[in-house]
């Protein structure tokens, strides 16, 4: 079984001209079939974590270990990682000019396969996951990104996810900007996912409406850099009552 | 009624990434009244067979601003004189086409366009031979001439017509390699209802300056389409012109180029539109990468008062793929009448940036491939079009190698 251990995190950024500490130790494991979800204010390191985990050259490690099934993901680069079974739902996902959606997914489930997938299923297997999404056939003769709605950059990262099969999928805010039809939408997608049992879910979001549709086996609540306290679903709905003032009076960092 | 489109973006801004260091995109649509033209009438000589009619260029003209003239190794101020190993020429074409090697007296020289600017007429004025390939009317090739043209080391100046009779039609390729300083003039004449494709690579040896002008003369109802191929040289400065002889012609204009650290590749065309019921389309897209390198298009499109039914349009993408590259990328429209179908042109320039990189590497693409893909990609729809299948693959095989260069020495 699938775990991802995140182990004393410490995690650094160069803003202007300066070096500030973001992540201050954090602690996480995600087994397989586990969904866990990581709740926070502005601020408070939540994207950090996410982008740290897939390895964006933007932020730099300088402390703790992450595992993927006891192998150093620190020591991967990007595409390592991600041919390693972790998976990054990006909250921003950028345009490319100059490649098709076709072209992308299946360049992308190539180098994560290990093999090219075969035409005719293939072809089927995307049409049908589109289908599931609400996605038109037309999207996958689009430029990856280019001129998407919000919610058709979620769908786009969401249809990803089903193809791509990861061992750990981490969602980052992929709730922001969807109304309430587009977040049914891409929740259903995820839990699909997730009904496999063949996957970790690292959800992070700042609001608690997108856990009425994607149920999390363990609530995180994170806080200027660290996870400042873990529980149940029942987490979730005080977080939902009382909101995070309770854990923001030692003062926030800037993601 | 007139259809004006202008629609320059700088699409670096929505890609997330800071535009590349000092590039520029910019356009203009004029519609005049009067018969004057500003895009005839900025260059600063009129056009002449004759180099002692221009001015040694300083570089400050409107036609040179942006060439290092330092790096013409003479071509402009007459102290690049020519070498007996300048250029080989080889000239491989079907059975029915002639090809002959003619003096400067030959009536046949000049139809097609004068030179513009002092280059060429340098050209013109030093040649010692003028290749004619003339393809009798009515000939249908079913095989591409090709014309090889491989630079010995030395300077050369040449000439070269090209000539398609009417309802004849022809493929022509024509492959720049080795090192060379050469300037040149190159006409394409043809007749009415003919129909060229010419495919012009530019694929040099690093050293290499190159400076032409091409004219094409298209005659009633004929169609000329032509795909300039730009890869290699120090200095690649080419200049398509277009006019028409008769109503109904077409031109198809496609380039592509990729410019590498240090290179400077300069396309400017003149469409001019001095007929009525003629189409132009022009598509140039170009890569950059590494230190210095430098591209720079120019689109000019004259639409003139007597060119009623005029249907045009202009396209120009870059796509900066590392820090260090620069492009001028400058599209002019320039309307006399307002009866015509159509007129537009666009001009962006976007960036491959650590972001893109990130989101497919984030995908499990490998960062080679990463590029090769959106490069790939950027390109493809041009080089489909091309319709010569060997050279389709060599310009895949070609495009390929280039970003070699750059995985190599970047991350």
């Amino acid at each position: 079984m699938a775990t991802l251990e995140i182990h004393d995190l410490h995690v650094t950024v160069e803003a202007d001209n300066a070096t500030k500490e973001i992540l201050k130790g954090v602690d996480l494991t995600v087994k397989q079939g586990e969904t866990h979800a990581i709740m926070g204010p502005n601020g408070s390191g939540k994207s950090t974590l996410a982008y740290s985990l897939a390895g964006h050259p933007k932020y730099t490690i300088t402390g703790g270990t992450v595992t993927l099934d006891g192998e150093d993901v620190l020591e991967m680069s990007v595409d390592e990682r991600a041919r390693a079974g972790l998976f990054l739902a990006m909250q921003y996902p950028v345009e490319i000019p100059g490649v098709s959606v076709s072209n992308f997914l299946r360049t992308s489930a190539t180098a994560i396969r290990g093999e090219a997938p075969k035409l005719r299923t293939w072809v089927k297997e995307v049409k049908e996951a589109m289908q599931r999404l609400n996605m038109d056939p037309s999207f996958a003769e689009r430029n990856v990104n280019e001129g998407f709605s919000g919610g058709e950059k979620k769908r786009h990262e969401i249809l990803q996810l089903e193809l791509l099969k990861p061992k750990i999928a981490i969602l980052d805010e992929t709730d922001s900007g969807l109304d309430v039809d587009a977040l049914r939408i891409v929740s259903e997608g995820v839990n699909r996912v997730r009904e496999s049992g063949e996957v970790g879910t690292l959800l992070i979001t700042h609001y608690t409406r997108i856990l009425r549709y994607i149920k999390p086996d363990h609530v995180h609540v994170f806080s200027a850099g660290r996870i400042v306290e873990s529980g149940g679903p029942e987490l979730a709905d005080k977080l939902e009552n009382e909101g995070y003032e309770a854990y923001t009076t030692k003062g926030g960092v800037s993601e | 009624m007139a259809e004006a489109q202008n629609s320059p973006t700088l699409d670096s801004a929505r890609a997330g990434g800071p535009p590349s260091v000092g590039s520029t995109t910019a356009g203009s649509i004029a519609v005049a009244a009067a018969a004057e033209s500003t895009v005839a009438t900025r260059m600063s000589a009129p056009p002449s067979f004759d180099v002692a009619d221009f001015p040694v260029p300083h570089g400050r003209e409107e036609e040179w601003r942006f060439t290092p003239l330092e790096r013409l190794r003479g071509l402009h101020d007459g102290t690049a004189v020519a070498t007996g190993a300048g250029v080989k020429v080889d000239v491989q074409a079907p059975e029915g086409v002639t090809v002959e090697a003619v003096g400067r007296d030959d009536a046949r020289l000049g139809r097609a366009g004068i030179p513009v600017d002092r280059v060429a007429a340098q050209a013109y004025s030093s040649f010692e031979a003028a290749g004619v390939i003339t393809v009798p009317r009515e000939t249908v090739l079913t095989e591409p001439i090709r014309v090889a043209v491989h630079g010995e080391g030395g300077v050369a100046y040449g000439h070269q017509i090209i000539e398609l009779g009417a309802f004849a039609e022809a493929v022509v390729v024509i492959d720049h390699t080795g090192d060379a300083v050469l300037a040149a003039n190159v006409e394409y004449v043809l007749g009415d209802g003919a129909k060229l494709t010419v495919v012009s690579v530019q694929d040099w040896d690093d050293r290499a300056v190159h400076v032409a002008q091409h004219n094409a003369l298209i005659g009633r109802d004929a169609t000329f389409k032509s795909f300039v191929v730009t890869f290699g040289g120090d200095l690649v400065r080419l200049h398509p012109r277009i006019a028409y002889a008769g109503p109904g012609g077409e031109a198809e204009l496609f380039g592509l180029y990729f410019t590498d650290a240090g290179q400077h590749q300069e396309h400017r065309l003149l469409v001019d539109h001095n007929t009525p019921h003629c189409k132009s389309n022009v598509a140039y897209k170009g890569a950059l990468q590494g230190e210095g390198a430098h591209a720079v298009w120019i689109g000019d499109v004259l639409i003139e008062a007597k060119a009623e039914g005029t249907d045009t349009y202009e396209l120009n993408r870059n796509l900066v793929l590392t820090d260090g590259a620069r492009v001028d990328s400058v599209p002019n429209l320039e309307i006399e009448t307002g009866e015509i179908v159509g007129a537009g042109h666009a001009s962006a320039t976007g960036r491959f940036d650590d972001e893109q990189l990130f989101y497919l590497m984030a995908r499990g693409i490998p960062a080679n491939e990463a590029r090769r893909l959106v490069v790939r990609g950027f390109f493809a729809e041009l080089v489909q079009q091309i319709g010569v299948d060997d050279i389709e693959q060599r310009l895949l095989t070609k495009i390929d190698e280039e970003l070699e260069t750059v995985s190599g020495s970047g991350r």
